[in-house]
């Protein structure tokens, strides 16, 4: 993609200054990269707080016995707030709020969001969630897991105010979710460069855009379920109450509806980042383009009609099952058509392993690893044996704890510079990723033989035969925990250095417009908009 | 490329633990793969999941080493000028074909499976269990409705060569060899009967009658856990199941119709849902 010369005028912007005081600029925000920096600084908050939380599990299912976590309520609860707020505190905001706001109008050459003020009010609805999700953690009374099933989530099993906080939290999000996918619909569809078709957008801008349809789409069917589940818990309706006529797997089917989607929430803006990233450090056009794009449309819209592969065992009848299990089977095609593409990327390029590339590669790794077992879930009939078992958390982790935070760390590394203007220390940045890279795995592939050998989750403690791996998946775990104090210590190095960084500081493979302009780029951007040729 | 090494030593052990006889079957330290096959369900979920196994580890390698051979071959220092391809018809069409033609080798064996993972016909006999916080509930409907409550036995408790958090005080007990009709139903809250050994795992839902089956074929004890979060004790209801002959079974089905007398189960279920259970009884 190549770009009129323009990018001088807007560097000079940057001189005539009459940015706002510190409140004024950050609390009441309407510049997209100011509310991407809030976004990114709380995604590293909540990570923080959410990864505290999983180290803690892992030190209590390091022996079996162990009693650091004293009840099995206590243990829930910390399982519920683990699995909330990495998904919509730190996932999500780093994703789509963080990198979203920071290189949508950067990268499509408009100069803000569509809605700069509807984009102030869905980030601070997000930090009023996190508040109702601690709360529900500190009271101790949201022990539901993520997934929040009645009954165990109504009133007679669930009575305190903590499971009330937790639903709050969520709608808040789910709120703040979908102005973000209104406002990112809307600049995407509008403010794009003249001469930027929508086969010249990047592709994270493709991913971005799917990903805010998904979030358009599946975060109201949400809101209805909790809703529901509130007027059940505090009104005495019974939607979900097999004695008042409800029917407990009705949440189910609700809540997947939006649960399934959630998953590619999460990992389609990841798909993006590596995409430009991979493309960048082999100096190399990103291989087809075009397939890429419509692999990501395709996920997007299969994934909304494979819900009930999360059912598998609810009692839902064996025809459904065979349907669910045959649409989920079919995610793997355009899955793997991303995965081969970017492999035909880097193939004839020029590779630099430059931390941002380590990142992506081990994403394409890890990622290929949590896909397939994917397809092995996907099997309703094996799936009988490892469902909600160990199994699962493997999978799942493999794709989102390790997928969604690799990308999350890929785009990180290769942006850092943009955003602040100081370059990442790059030895250490190699470091953080061989540490994390050993640390994940090691967390999460013995889990796979404790699932496979039947270990359920969300178990507090355990027989005494799933010792072993149990030990190694926890010292990975503190291995991975040593590896973020080594990321928290790259920020720190990277906001005190002094070097300076021109406008392209990647070289010839960076070809997107976040590259014409300044690093950091000013306040204002495309003041005179670029025309794509 | 630990991890790959890893999965083949799995799938290794599972190929030689197919074919080992099961007596007792709980779950193994350091155990690779799946838990070995009690009854014709394991064995043919494990007979999928390796042939699953052998293709997803093909596909991991495949993509581990074509990206290590990316890195090598194309390393900025040996390969300094990049190539301009990014299309290739051929290649594009093919890695979309490919996989698809690699689902319909995994979906067929899988479509067989789970129908006949579904239920049986004419069933030998059918026992109906209930989830409870936090034990289980078994009832035998075709037998005077012998109904008894299967507790974990507590570790303070436990004699020596017992399984901490797997041994019950009331086993289900089944004979080898029968079609078993199993439903399952809850109380209170979600659970999850789940027996890895011997194949089958349902949900207990409050309000509903889930209907599955499974067959055991070597006598022993086989051993399972709650597997849906269900409170506070999710992790303390395991399940125990002890698989007689013919004779041993009907010697026992006698012995309980007077130890377990008639449907009283020890205690009441909540007030809500036992509405919900006594309208579908």
């Amino acid at each position: 993609m190549s770009v009129t010369a323009h990018d001088q005028a807007v560097a000079l912007h940057d001189s005539h200054s009459h940015r706002p005081g510190f409140v004024k600029r950050w609390l009441f925000s309407t510049n997209h990269k100011d509310i991407g920096t809030l976004y990114l600084c709380f995604a590293v908050v909540g990570g923080l707080v959410g990864g505290i939380l999983s180290i803690i599990m892992r030190a209590q299912l390091a022996h079996p016995g162990n009693t650091i976590i004293t009840s099995g309520q206590e243990w829930n609860t910390i399982v519920t707030s683990h699995g909330l707020l990495m998904i919509f505190f730190s996932v999500m905001p780093a994703l789509i709020g963080g990198f979203g706001n920071w290189f949508i109008p950067l990268m499509i050459g408009a100069p803000d969001m569509a809605f700069p003020r509807l984009n102030n009010i869905s980030f601070w609805l997000l930090p009023g969630a996190f508040g109702l999700i601690i709360t529900g953690l500190l009271l101790g009374e949201s022990g539901t897991g993520w997934t929040l099933y009645p009954p165990l989530s109504n009133s007679t099993f669930e009575p305190g105010i903590g499971m009330d906080c937790t639903l709050f939290a969520l709608h808040l999000a789910g709120a703040s979710s979908l102005l973000g996918a209104i406002n990112f619909i809307t600049t995407i569809f509008n403010m794009r460069a003249p001469g930027m078709t929508l086969h010249k957008m990047p592709l994270f801008i493709w991913s971005e855009l799917v990903t805010a349809f998904l979030l358009l789409l599946a975060i109201p069917v949400l809101a209805g379920a909790i809703t529901m589940l509130i007027c059940d818990r505090n009104f005495g309706t019974a939607f979900f109450d097999p004695a008042g006529g409800g029917d407990p797997v009705l949440f189910q089917h609700l809540f997947w509806f939006f649960g399934h989607p959630e998953v590619y929430i999460m990992i389609l803006p990841g798909f993006g980042i590596i995409s430009h990233v991979v493309s960048t450090f082999s100096r190399k056009p990103i291989f087809g383009y075009l397939g890429m794009a419509y692999a990501m449309v395709a996920i997007g819209v299969v994934g909304f009609v494979v819900w009930a592969h999360h059912m598998f065992v609810s009692g839902i009848s064996v025809d459904t099952r065979a349907y669910f299990m045959a649409a989920t089977m079919i995610i793997a095609v355009p899955t793997g058509i991303k995965v081969f593409s970017w492999i035909a990327t880097m193939w004839g390029g020029s590779i630099e392993l430059k931390t941002p590339m380590l990142w992506a590669i081990g994403f394409i790794f890890v990622f290929t690893v949590g896909g397939v077992t994917g397809v092995m879930l996907s099997n309703a009939g094996v799936d009988q044996i490892v469902h909600n078992t160990y199994y699962v958390v493997a999978h799942f982790h493999y794709v989102l704890s390790l997928g969604a935070v690799f990308s999350i760390f890929a785009g990180f590394y290769f942006w850092i510079g943009k955003m602040s203007g100081h370059q990442y220390p790059e030895f250490w940045g190699k470091v953080h990723f061989w540490l994390t890279f050993i640390g994940v795995n090691l967390t999460f592939f013995p889990q796979h033989f404790l699932g496979l050998a039947g270990m359920p989750r969300r178990y507090p403690d355990y027989p005494t035969a799933f010792a072993g791996w149990n030990l190694v998946s926890s010292i990975g775990s503190y291995v991975s925990g040593v590896a973020f104090l080594v990321f928290l210590f790259v920020v720190f190095r990277t906001f005190t250095s002094k070097q300076r960084l021109p406008d392209n500081y990647w070289g010839p493979g960076a070809t997107t417009l976040e590259w014409t302009v300044s690093s950091p780029p000013p306040f204002h951007t495309f003041t005179e908009l670029p025309r794509i040729r | 490329m630990r991890c790959i090494r890893q999965l083949l030593a799995a799938c290794s052990t599972l190929v030689i633990a197919s074919t080992g006889a099961a007596l007792a079957q709980a779950p193994e330290p350091w155990e690779l793969g799946l838990q070995r096959a009690a009854g014709p369900l394991q064995q043919r979920i494990i007979d999928l999941h390796t042939l699953v196994l052998v293709i997803i580890t093909a596909v991991t390698l495949l993509v581990a080493v074509l990206l290590l051979v990316a890195v090598a071959r194309f390393h900025a220092k040996r390969h300094p000028v990049p190539s301009v391809t990014s299309h290739n018809t051929v290649l594009e069409v093919s890695w979309t074909v490919l996989p698809v033609l690699v689902l319909m080798i995994i979906v067929i064996p899988s479509f067989r499976l789970i129908y006949y993972e579904d239920r049986t016909q004419d069933p030998d006999l059918t026992i109906k269990v209930t989830g409870h916080q936090w034990y289980w509930e078994y009832t035998y409907p075709d037998n005077n409705n012998i109904d008894f409550n299967s507790t974990l036995i507590p570790d303070d408790q436990l004699k020596p060569g017992q399984l901490r958090l797997l041994e019950v005080d009331n086993q289900l007990v089944v004979p080898v060899g029968k079609n078993i009709r199993v439903l399952t139903t809850s109380g209170d809250v979600i659970h999850s009967f789940f027996i890895p050994s011997v194949g089958v795992q349902r949900y207990a839902i409050p309000g509903r009658v889930i209907e599955t089956w499974m067959r055991i074929d070597q006598p022993g004890v086989y051993y399972g856990e709650c597997n849906q979060i269900c409170g506070t004790n999710h992790s303390r209801m395991p399940i125990s199941v002890r698989a007689l002959s013919e004779q041993e079974f009907q010697a026992w089905l006698t012995e309980a119709k007077t130890k377990f007398s008639d449907a009283t189960p020890a205690s009441e279920p909540p007030r809500l849902v036992a509405a919900a259970m006594g309208a579908e009884r």
